[in-house]
C-alpha cells in the first residue's frame, strides 16, 4: 500500500471511531470545577454533556436559616468575581418587599461600585480567556489593573473580595474621606490600559485566527436555550437590563449598550471591550454628580442606628438591640428583581412569610443558564475551538452551582 | 374567573380569553403580575404565551415549599418578553404527596436544567422531561434538600453506599 493510501486508511478509521474524552473537573480552561464529557469523532465534537454541581454548597438552603441582613454575606459568595452585583440584586429584591426609599447618594455609590466590579470581572475574563488561547502576557496585564480595582474596594469596605458593602437599606458605611482621589486615579489610567490590551490583541494573528468566526449561533436559539448577557448582545440584540428595566437610578446615566453583529467569540470580545469604556463613562458621571446626604434609608427598624446616636438615645439603643438579636420582620409577599451582572441577567427571587428569616431565596444566576447552552455552542466544532468558546461564555462555577 | 387584583391586566385578560379554566388565581404586588395556573394546563398556557404573546424568554423555573400548608409546593415560571419588555410570573400549586407537573422543555429548551434542579432539590417530578436526573446533588443522594422539612445540617447518613 502506498503512503497516501495508508494515511487515508488511518483517517477513515479515526473518523469512524468515536472517543469519549473527559474534560475536567480540573482543567485550566474550565475556570473552576466543571466537567464536560466530550464525544469525539476525530477532533470534531459530536456530543457534549456538561456536569456541574462540584461547587454546590447549598447557599439557597442556608439563606433560610439566616436573618434577612445576614444573607447579604452569602450573596457575596455566589458570584465571587462581581460580588457587589449580587449584593445589589438581593438588596433590591428585599427593599421591594419592604418598600424602602433609598437615598440618592447610596444609589449613585451602588452604581459606581457595581460598574467598578463589572470592570474587575471583565478583567479576569479577558486575562484568563487570552491565557486559554495562548496569550500569556494578557493575564499579567489584566491582573495588574484588577489589583487597582480591588484596592478601591478595600478602601471603601475594608475587604478586597467579599465586600458586603451594599446592605438592605443602603450601604454599610459612607465612603471614607479621599475616595474621589483614588477613583479618579483609576479613571485617569485605565483608558490607556484598555488601548494597550487592544494593541496587544486586535492585530495579533493568533488571537484573530482563534476568535473570528468561531462559535456563532442563531440569536433566537440562544434565547430559547437560556443564554443571556454579552453573548446575545454580540449578536446585535441590544438587550441590557440597565436600559430596559433601569434599577438603582441607572436611568440617570448616559451610556450606550454595546453590541456587535458577528455573534462569534470575536464579537463577544468586542462587546466586553466596549463595556470597559461604557463602565468608565458611568463611573465618571456618578463621581461628578455624586449627591450628598445619608447613605442609608430612614427606616430605624431595618437600618442599624448611627454609633453616636446609640450612645446617647434610648430608642436607637433598643432598635440596635432588636436588629442585632432577632433581625427585622419583612412583610409577607414575594418579589423578583433582575439586574444586569457582567455575565447576564442576575435575578433574585425572595419570598417572605412575615418573619425575620426568608421563606425562600432563589438565585437566577447567569452562569447556570449560559453553561446550559454550552453543548449547542460547541457541538460540531473542533476541540480546540471549544476552549475559545468556553472562555467567551465567561462563566463562574460558584455562580452556577451556588 | 379572574381575581379582582389582576382583572385589568391585559395579559391576564388575554389569557382568560384563551382558557379561563386554566387561571386559578393571581395577584399584583409591587408592579409584578403573578398569575396562578392549574398544573394540568401549564403546557398549553406557556405555548400560548410563547407563540402569541411573544414571551420568548424563560428566565427561570424554581419552587417554593410552603410546608406545612397544603398544597405545599409552588412551581414558579419567571417569563420575559424581550420585544415587549414585559415580565410575567406564573405559578402552579402542587400537593405534597407525589408532586408532578408536565415538563415545558418542548417550548423552552432552557427549561431543561431548571426542571432538573427543581427535581433535585424539591423532588418535584416533571413528566416527559428528556433526562430527569440529579443535577447539583451527587447521584444516589437520598432526600430533597430544599424542602422545608429537610434539616439544615443534612441527614447524617445520606449516601446510599457509605
Amino acid at each position: 500500500m502506498s503512503q497516501t493510501a495508508l494515511q487515508e486508511n488511518e483517517a477513515t478509521e479515526l473518523r469512524s471511531r468515536r472517543m469519549v474524552l473527559n474534560m475536567g473537573p480540573q482543567h485550566p480552561s474550565t475556570h473552576g470545577v466543571l466537567r464536560v464529557l466530550l464525544e469525539l469523532e476525530g477532533e470534531t465534537i459530536q456530543n457534549a454533556i456538561p456536569d456541574i454541581g462540584f461547587l454546590h454548597t447549598g447557599i439557597e438552603k442556608q439563606c433560610e436559616a439566616l436573618t434577612w441582613q445576614q444573607v447579604v454575606t452569602l450573596t457575596d459568595r455566589v458570584d465571587y468575581l462581581s460580588n457587589l452585583n449580587n449584593n445589589l440584586a438581593y438588596c433590591l429584591a428585599v427593599e421591594k418587599l419592604l418598600q424602602l426609599e433609598i437615598p440618592a447618594r447610596a444609589q449613585f455609590m451602588r452604581v459606581m461600585l457595581c460598574e467598578l466590579s463589572r470592570i474587575s470581572s471583565h478583567l479576569v475574563w479577558l486575562g484568563t480567556h487570552a491565557l486559554d488561547i495562548g496569550a500569556m502576557s494578557m493575564f499579567m496585564y489584566c491582573f495588574r489593573e484588577r489589583e487597582e480595582v480591588l484596592k478601591i474596594m478595600e478602601f471603601f469596605s475594608g475587604q478586597r473580595l467579599m465586600t458586603s458593602y451594599i446592605r438592605i437599606g443602603g450601604l454599610s458605611v459612607d465612603a471614607p474621606r479621599g475616595w474621589e482621589k483614588i477613583v479618579k486615579k483609576f479613571l485617569d489610567t485605565f483608558p490607556s490600559r484598555v488601548e494597550q490590551y487592544e494593541d496587544l490583541l486586535n492585530n495579533n494573528p493568533i488571537w484573530t485566527g482563534r476568535t473570528k468566526g468561531v462559535g456563532p449561533l442563531d440569536v433566537n436559539r440562544m434565547i430559547n436555550i437560556g443564554i443571556n448577557g454579552p453573548l446575545i448582545r454580540a449578536c446585535g440584540l441590544p438587550h441590557d437590563l440597565r436600559k430596559m428595566e433601569p434599577y438603582s437610578s441607572y436611568e440617570k446615566f448616559d451610556f450606550k449598550v454595546c453590541t456587535h453583529t458577528d455573534g462569534d467569540v470575536w464579537g463577544r470580545y468586542q462587546v466586553r471591550m466596549g463595556e470597559f469604556r461604557e463602565s468608565l463613562k458611568i463611573i465618571k458621571q456618578a463621581m461628578d454628580g455624586m449627591p450628598g446626604g445619608a447613605v442609608t434609608a430612614t427606616a430605624p427598624k431595618v437600618v442599624l442606628p448611627d454609633r453616636e446616636k446609640m450612645k446617647t438615645q434610648m430608642e436607637a439603643l433598643i432598635y440596635h438591640f432588636k436588629i442585632v438579636t432577632e433581625g427585622f420582620a419583612v412583610p409577607e409577599g414575594e418579589a423578583y428583581v433582575g439586574i444586569e451582572s457582567p455575565r447576564g441577567e442576575l435575578g433574585y427571587y425572595v419570598a417572605s412569610d412575615g418573619s425575620a428569616k426568608p421563606l425562600r431565596v432563589h438565585m437566577r444566576t447567569p452562569s447556570f443558564g449560559n453553561i446550559q447552552g454550552l453543548p449547542d455552542l460547541i457541538e460540531g466544532r473542533m476541540i480546540a475551538d471549544s476552549i475559545a468558546i468556553m472562555g467567551s461564555l465567561d462563566f463562574v462555577l460558584g455562580d452556577c452551582d451556588r | 374567573m379572574l381575581p379582582d387584583a389582576i382583572k385589568d391586566e391585559p395579559l391576564a385578560v388575554a389569557l382568560a380569553q384563551f382558557d379561563s379554566a386554566a387561571i386559578t388565581g393571581g395577584h399584583k404586588q409591587f408592579g409584578d403580575v403573578t398569575i396562578e395556573v392549574a398544573p394540568a394546563s401549564i403546557v398549553p398556557v406557556l405555548t400560548y404565551l410563547h407563540d402569541k404573546e411573544q414571551f420568548n424568554r424563560l428566565s427561570t423555573i424554581f419552587a417554593v415549599d410552603r410546608y406545612p400548608a397544603e398544597p405545599r409546593f409552588e412551581v414558579i415560571y419567571q417569563l420575559q418578553s424581550m420585544d415587549r419588555n414585559l415580565r410575567l410570573r406564573l405559578k402552579a400549586r402542587l400537593q405534597g404527596d407525589n408532586p408532578e407537573i408536565d415538563s415545558v422543555t418542548n417550548i423552552y429548551k432552557g427549561a431543561n436544567w431548571y426542571e432538573r434542579e427543581t427535581f433535585d432539590l424539591f423532588g418535584i417530578h416533571f413528566r416527559n422531561h428528556p433526562n430527569l436526573t440529579r443535577l447539583l446533588m451527587p447521584e444516589g443522594y437520598i432526600g430533597y434538600p430544599l424542602r422545608r422539612d429537610f434539616p439544615i445540617h443534612g441527614h447524617k447518613y445520606s449516601y446510599k453506599d457509605e
